[in-house]
């Protein structure tokens, strides 16, 4: 039996999974902020920009987004398979080709910035 | 002491004269104070004597009695009459091949634990002479746990990875593995990685817990399996990023 | 195994198999929170593109943000999202065990300390933002 190489997405996911559980209900509370009133100075353009034009607010930004990305398309195979649908190889190139391409767009978005 | 008519429903088959299961309805005269077993017990002395199934010690130590009961994985020892209404539903654990009535064919199960190397592999041999291996309270306590698991089957009944996907080793089995892994007497864990590591083996658990949330036991090889996870993919990163650096 | 028979198979349903029992339903309810922490990965990409199209476009998604359409799909995201930090945070204890001297740590120990640690982050997540 060979040892699988599973970890690779694994390790991703549950890393993934940890910066979730601990950021991304504050992170909905500060974008839904505004709609009762309350303007966090973060999300003001200047303010933003300037965070995420520094090199270290570009790397925070981007490790975030990056660990989530891969912790939703690892789970999301898992749940299709859960779900009944059984062709687990192209499934798993279709949910990492996508967290793929959102790691390199929000690379380049960043860099834009 | 107090009786009452409880209702049976129980799932027959004769692999010789039948090509499908079928229900059969009991009215059993229990005690209040009875379990399930007890109940299938009077069925099999007094009304049917020729209905099947397996048990033993009738005290949830040795893990024959397992069965869906209610369509929950339990053991019919430990199944109290007190905790159900109307009629109980009975039927052979699920995920296994029915041999009869409430046996089930159990071989998949025990290949498997057969395969994860269930024994202790000592890092060195040593002779009997030498003495015996030392073993401190704190290294028992940290292992304990895993070896309390009686091999009843309800968590491979409750694992519904296993039920879609039969060639996955499956809860007790990789519990076990751990548990001879976190024996601080063993040195046989790249031995078992090579069959817990794989894609049918751990990896195929998505952590739902059910197995867990059954065992009559407390062994929680949810939790064990979760470890091993996150050990094989601490082993990944180093044998793939570090080669040739111990473990 | 038996000479006598062929043993029976019983099938288990691809489809549907997590409707059996709520233990299944709550493990599918937690498992299908990834769709909405991918949805809401994809908006905060979309936050990058317009953060780096400038003023005007920037102004104009914190608009849509604040739509109603904007604000029920972010509070769809928020309670799938509060459901995964529980879900994730309450079985901490079974997959990192602590063992010090001969005990472990009690589970509520380290399931308290995944929750305060949340707390934490949170707070400073939003004074940071500038909210208090």
């Amino acid at each position: 039996m060979a040892k699988s190489n599973k970890p690779i997405v694994w390790g991703l996911f549950a890393a993934g999974g940890t910066v979730t559980a601990f950021l991304t209900p504050a992170l909905l509370l500060l974008t839904l902020l505004p709609a009762f009133g309350v303007m966090p100075a973060l999300l003001s353009y200047d303010n933003l920009r300037g965070f995420a034009g520094h090199w270290f607010g570009k790397l925070v930004v981007f490790g975030i987004l990056f660990l989530m990305l891969w912790h939703a398309a690892h789970r999301l195979r898992v749940t299709l398979h859960d779900f009944g649908v059984r062709a687990d190889g192209l499934v798993a190139v279709a949910v990492y080709l996508a967290a793929a391409t959102g790691t390199v767009a929000t690379g380049y978005f960043l860099l834009r910035i | 002491m107090s009786e009452r008519i409880v209702e049976l429903e129980v799932l027959r088959f004769n692999p010789e004269t039948d090509s499908e299961p079928r229900f059969q309805r009991y009215s059993v005269p229990c005690m209040n104070e009875w379990v399930v077993l007890d109940a299938l017990n009077h069925v099999k002395e007094a009304i049917d004597p020729t209905l099947s199934y397996r048990w033993s010690c009738h005290m949830a130590v040795c893990g024959s009695c397992g069965m869906m009961i209610n369509g929950e994985p339990k053991l019919a020892c430990k199944a109290f009459l007190r905790e159900y209404e109307g009629v109980i539903r009975v039927e052979p654990l699920a995920h296994f091949p029915i041999q009869r009535d409430l046996v089930t064919v159990i071989d998949d199960f025990v290949t498997k634990l057969k395969r994860v190397k269930p024994y202790l592999i000592p890092k060195e041999g040593k002779l009997v002479e030498a003495g015996e291996f030392k073993q401190s309270p704190a290294e028992l306590k940290r292992y304990k746990q895993y070896t309390l698991c009686i091999n009843c089957m309800l968590c491979y009944a409750a694992c519904p990875e296993y039920g879609l996907v039969p060639k996955f080793i499956g809860p007790a089995a990789i519990s076990l593995a751990h548990r001879y892994n976190e024996d601080s007497r063993d040195g046989g864990r790249e031995e078992r990685q090579q069959e817990i590591a794989s894609n049918e083996g751990v990896w195929e658990c998505s952590f739902v817990g059910a197995c867990s949330e059954v065992c009559p036991e407390h062994v929680d090889p949810a939790g064990a399996l979760q470890q091993v996870k996150i050990k094989s993919t601490v082993d990944w990163y180093q044998e793939h990023l570090l080669p040739g650096s111990k473990k | 195994m038996s000479a006598h028979g062929k043993p029976y198979v019983r099938e288990v349903s691809r489809y549907g198999w997590f409707f059996r029992s709520p233990r299944y339903l709550r493990y599918m309810a937690r498992e299908v929170t990834c769709v909405f922490i991918g949805l809401h990965v994809l908006i905060l990409i979309v936050a990058l593109m317009r953060l780096s199209e400038g003023r005007e476009a920037w102004d104009a998604y914190l608009a849509n943000l604040g739509s109603p359409a904007g604000v029920a799909l972010q509070m769809l995201m928020l309670a799938f999202a509060v459901y995964h930090s529980t879900s994730w945070f309450n079985v901490t204890p079974k997959a990192m065990p602590v063992q010090i001297g001969e005990n472990f740590l009690p589970g509520v120990v380290i399931v308290g300390a995944h929750y305060a640690g949340w707390l934490v982050a949170s707070v400073a997540l939003l004074f940071l933002a500038g909210v208090f």
